[in-house]
């Protein structure tokens, strides 16, 4: 059993929809665990959800970064324990430095809710070994106002040698993104944050399943 | 620091009393009722208790006419919001709420803080928001001189519901913008909440029980939308842009937190009562708790968390600061409440009891503050027969012919820019702004006729909807009010959901205008008489007068919100076509109606004529019949004909990939069918297979029916009488609708 922590910051709100999809794969066990915890033994992953954590104060990510939790995720990451960052999530983890780069506000600076087409760039890490099999464009939701991911050009080179480019938007770029980044991970690839919502797209009924595939490929670890 | 408060003799002398919204005969029954002069705060308290928004002294006599009561309801009109049994243990709760007057003079605020009041009517009663609509009017975004601040206006509405709802984590799944030359200087904005409990969560706002704690929970005090209440019940003039500190200022964090504190809260069991503050805050919570529970409540003013400094008594029982909830507590379970806000960041604090002697009694700084009898406050309201009038104009404009000017020569032409106004272009560039997946529960998303969510722990979904065409209603308003509702359950019934019940929002003129009373008069009764008809209670809703600018009212607009049953997911629908082949239906029967049309509003620049008629027996037969065959699993798509007509019907059921080729046949005007706007129709897709079915169960119900094409793969094209009368690519088509308003927002000057 793949036993998963959703972490619950003041203002998450995509935390129930984070715990529904993980508890619907087999094999996977998904916990709530409250932003104030100071460890993450016994857990195989940490999974970040999305909403307005102390509602986007400063900045998107910006107070969740300095949270008592995130000191246990730290050494978590170090430790190789996988770390999904969606949304917001994937803001605290551009915020606390997990990893690169900076999202911006959205280019045409409205917040836009749509289902997009991708590109899985890297189906080499354990988040997205899944979607090797079958086609690399999929489908799935986005809902942000600031997913314009920004860095500098040496971090972008580096971002593409090392294959950490995970997703990218595919034909139209929604929120103005440097390279069309949908997704990236962290050099080792245990951790990926990424913009667009996978658990928003666990069944048909939703529009989309494409983002089960990528709690599959998760709880597989291959 | 303020200024010294008037004297009780002055408050009368110098009528102060007046800019509190009291006329002067409120006043004397006022002095009467006390045996004495109110002093300000006193006297505000009244004021803002027997506004229209409060008390409904103008509407009440009409609104007794709705009824109210059905096997399935639980909770009508009277507590925060509607609550009806959808089966499984489960109730559904929903209500409609105005914010107009503070969204004209600022839009971001007051539109955000409309949907902040709307989820506390929702989660006070005990049950989690799970969707929010929201039903929209603007003047014209282009070609008029106020155009640049309308779409200001409009834009920043948009955006106001979409900064609190995304923050708060309830989807904004549905709802309707319109666009009238009469809403430029007024403008409408209502939301409307819907949430789901168990019964055993329902919650009540009565204090009972002497000597219960009384608990202020939530964001602190301020001196913002100090009179509101009051200010929502006068009309607006060039002085209104004064009354900007009459506008709340939102915080969704605050209200995220708040909904997780108040759900974790009634699990305890600790809490008696609750209601939130909304219109009137302080004053209105503790004033009806205590009125409903037959008791008092005494409050130390002192204790109740301020976030200004020096305000005064009356400042802190009329402030409108968001976000707080009044909670009365089960004796000794206060440290469980106390503790659950503090996980939650959430400011609680004792402020008072509750009292055996039914008053309200104020303390501030040691001194009594006021002291009131709630039979005065609550029990006394004035209520007025205002007279009624059928306005001259009314029955011209009635004989007025709605069809004077000849068939176009291309319809292709005048579809294309039909199809480019406002008010039936897409609305994704709203709709895309707001999150409407949040919670994964949203099966059908906005834009097709009622949005479709999904209910935690069971097998059925809601399906819930928001309608009114003003145009109808300004030409004949009992017609109009009757459309309204038969409009919104057939939204419902199109997604496969069985129409439980309604909540409507009333938004009229000034209602001491005898025409505008006749107005509100017949839309009631026209509504009215659908409800019963198509056995739909009203369990709740919102009166909204005074919507006027400089003594010119908006269009009489009821809007209708609608929810309905699922009783199974995968009876769930959208008015999408689905798969190539399949054949098209038309039910209903098309008549020359265009009366209060997109069409005839675009052709002639105004509405005459009389708008379309509504059968009441024609729209319930159509309704069954359209819910059975959904539930045999016989329709692929269901849409409902309403503004434009069939034609938009068919462009607007379309895909990216699915088209139509339509084979029109009749002895009306080609363009009379393309747009007209008759009642109780829709079309359906089907497959094949299942076309004999529908011919004959659509016989059986005595629903007319025509085949009148089929899905195709990217063309849209209709032929009339053996001629083609709309040919065009569909992409073509489907760019210039969904482009539309993003052109007019982005590109007008």
């Amino acid at each position: 059993m793949m036993r998963c922590a959703v972490i619950v910051f003041p203002g998450s709100n995509c935390d129930s929809d984070l715990y529904k999809a993980a508890n619907s794969v087999e094999g996977m066990e998904a916990e709530y665990l409250w932003y104030t915890s100071e460890s993450l033994e016994g857990y195989d992953a940490v999974l970040l959800p999305g909403g307005f954590s102390y509602g986007d104060a400063l900045r998107a990510g910006a107070l969740a970064s300095q949270a008592p939790v995130l000191k246990a995720l730290r050494r978590a990451a170090d430790s190789g324990v996988y770390i999904l960052g969606i949304c917001n999530g994937f803001q605290i983890l551009t915020e606390c430095g997990l990893l690169p780069g900076a999202l911006h506000r959205n280019s045409g600076l409205r917040f836009i809710c749509d289902t997009v087409n991708l590109e899985v760039v890297n189906t080499d890490i354990c988040f997205t070994s899944g979607y090797s099999r079958g086609a690399k464009q999929i489908r799935l939701p986005i809902a942000h106002g600031e997913g314009n991911y920004t860095c500098d050009t040496d971090t972008l080179r580096k971002l593409e040698d090392n294959a950490q480019i995970v997703f990218r938007y595919s034909g139209n770029n929604p929120n103005g993104s440097l390279a069309g980044i949908a997704g990236i991970s962290n050099s080792k690839g245990n951790v990926l944050g990424m913009m667009p919502h996978p658990e928003r797209a666990m069944a048909e009924w939703m529009g989309s399943s494409d983002g089960r595939i990528l709690f599959e490929s998760l709880m597989m670890r291959t | 620091m303020h200024t010294t408060e008037p004297t009780n003799d002055q408050i009368q002398s110098e009528k102060i009393y007046r800019q509190m919204g009291l006329n002067d005969e409120e006043y004397s029954s006022v002095v009467e009722l006390l045996g004495r002069k109110p002093n300000l705060t006193e006297t505000g308290i009244f004021g803002v208790m027997w506004s229209e928004h409060c008390s409904y002294k103008n509407s009440k006599p009409l609104l007794s006419l709705f009824p109210v009561d059905g096997p399935d309801v639980l909770q009508g009109p009277g507590e925060g919001a509607g609550v009806v049994d959808i089966g499984d243990g489960y109730a559904v709760v929903f209500k409609v709420e105005s914010h107009n007057h503070p969204s004209a003079i600022e839009p971001y605020q007051g539109a955000a803080t409309g949907v902040g009041g709307i989820l506390r009517d929702i989660f006070s009663m005990g049950a989690r928001p799970i969707a929010v609509l929201n039903s929209l009017r603007f003047g014209p975004l282009s070609g008029n001189a106020a155009a640049k601040r309308t779409r200001y206006l409009f834009g920043h509405v948009v955006a106001g519901i979409a900064g609190y709802g995304n923050c708060i984590g309830v989807p904004t799944v549905g709802g309707e913008v319109c666009f009238d030359q009469c809403y430029t200087g007024n403008p409408l904005v209502n939301a409307m909440g819907v949430g789901v409990l168990r019964h055993d969560q329902l919650q009540h706002g009565r204090a009972e029980g002497a000597g219960k704690s009384v608990i202020y929970v939530g964001a602190s005090t301020g001196r913002d939308g100090i009179h509101g209440a009051t200010f929502a019940s006068e009309e607006l003039n060039e002085d209104s842009d004064e009354k900007r500190p009459a506008v709340q200022v939102g915080d969704p964090f605050m209200g995220k937190l708040l909904i997780e504190a108040c759900l974790e809260v009634y699990q305890s069991g600790a809490l008696y009562s609750v209601q939130d503050m909304g219109a009137a805050g302080l004053t209105c919570s503790s004033t009806e708790m205590s009125y409903k529970g037959g008791m008092g409540m005494e409050l130390n003013l002192d204790l109740v968390p301020q976030r200004a400094e020096n305000m005064s008594a009356y400042e802190i029982m009329l402030s409108e600061s968001q976000e707080r909830m009044l909670f009365v507590a089960n004796p000794g379970r206060e440290e469980e409440i106390f503790s659950i806000c503090k996980k939650w960041d959430v400011p609680a604090v004792t402020v008072g009891q509750v009292i055996e002697e039914p008053v309200l009694r104020l303390n501030h700084h040691g001194v009594a503050a006021a002291e009131l009898s709630l039979v005065a406050v609550c029990g006394s309201t004035p209520v007025y027969q205002r007279e009624s009038i059928i306005p001259e104009t009314v029955l011209n404009r009635q004989k007025e012919s709605g069809l004077d000017w000849d068939v176009p020569e291309d319809l292709t032409d005048v579809f294309k820019l039909l199809i480019q106004t406002p008010e039936l272009a897409s609305k994704s560039w709203v709709y895309q702004q707001y999150d409407f997946m949040v919670r994964t529960n949203t099966s059908v998303r906005p834009g097709s006729d009622a949005a479709v969510v999904r209910v935690e722990g069971t097998n059925k979904s809601l399906a819930m909807s928001i309608d009114g065409n003003s145009r109808y209603v300004f030409l004949d308003p009992k017609t109009g009010g009757r459309c309204a509702v038969a409009e919104a359950a057939r939204n419902v019934v199109c997604s496969g959901g069985r129409p439980l019940a309604i909540t409507d929002g009333l938004n009229f003129g000034n209602p001491e205008k005898p025409e505008i009373f006749w107005q509100l008069e017949q839309a009631v009764s026209g509504m009215s008489e659908a409800c019963s008809y198509l056995n739909l209670p009203v369990v709740g809703g919102n009166v909204s007068l005074y919507n006027e600018t400089e003594g010119e009212a908006v269009y009489p607009t009821p809007v209708v919100g609608a929810v309905g049953l699922i009783e199974d997911n995968a009876y769930t629908t959208s008015q999408f076509f689905q798969k190539s082949g399949d054949v098209l239906f038309l039910l209903g029967e098309t008549k020359e109606e265009l009366g209060g049309g997109a069409y005839q509003q675009m052709q002639t620049g105004k509405i005459s004529g009389m708008p379309p008629e509504l059968d009441l027996e024609k729209e319930r037969q159509l309704q069954q019949a359209v819910l059975e065959n959904i539930r045999r699993g016989n329709v692929v798509s269901a849409h409902d004909l309403s503004h434009g007509g069939l034609s938009l019907a068919l462009l607007t059921s379309c895909t990216e990939q699915m088209g139509i080729s339509v084979v029109l046949k009749s002895d009306l005007r080609p363009d009379v069918v393309l747009f007209s706007e008759s009642q109780s129709r829709i079309l359906l897709s089907v497959s094949e297979e299942k076309e004999s079915e529908i011919v004959s169960s659509m016989l059986q119900y005595k629903v007319p029916c025509v085949q009148i094409g089929k899905v195709v793969k990217e063309r849209f094209e209709i032929s009339f009488n053996g001629t083609k009368i709309i040919y065009s690519e569909l992409n073509l088509l489907r760019d210039l609708w969904q482009n539309a308003i993003a052109m007019e927002m982005e590109f007008s000057v």
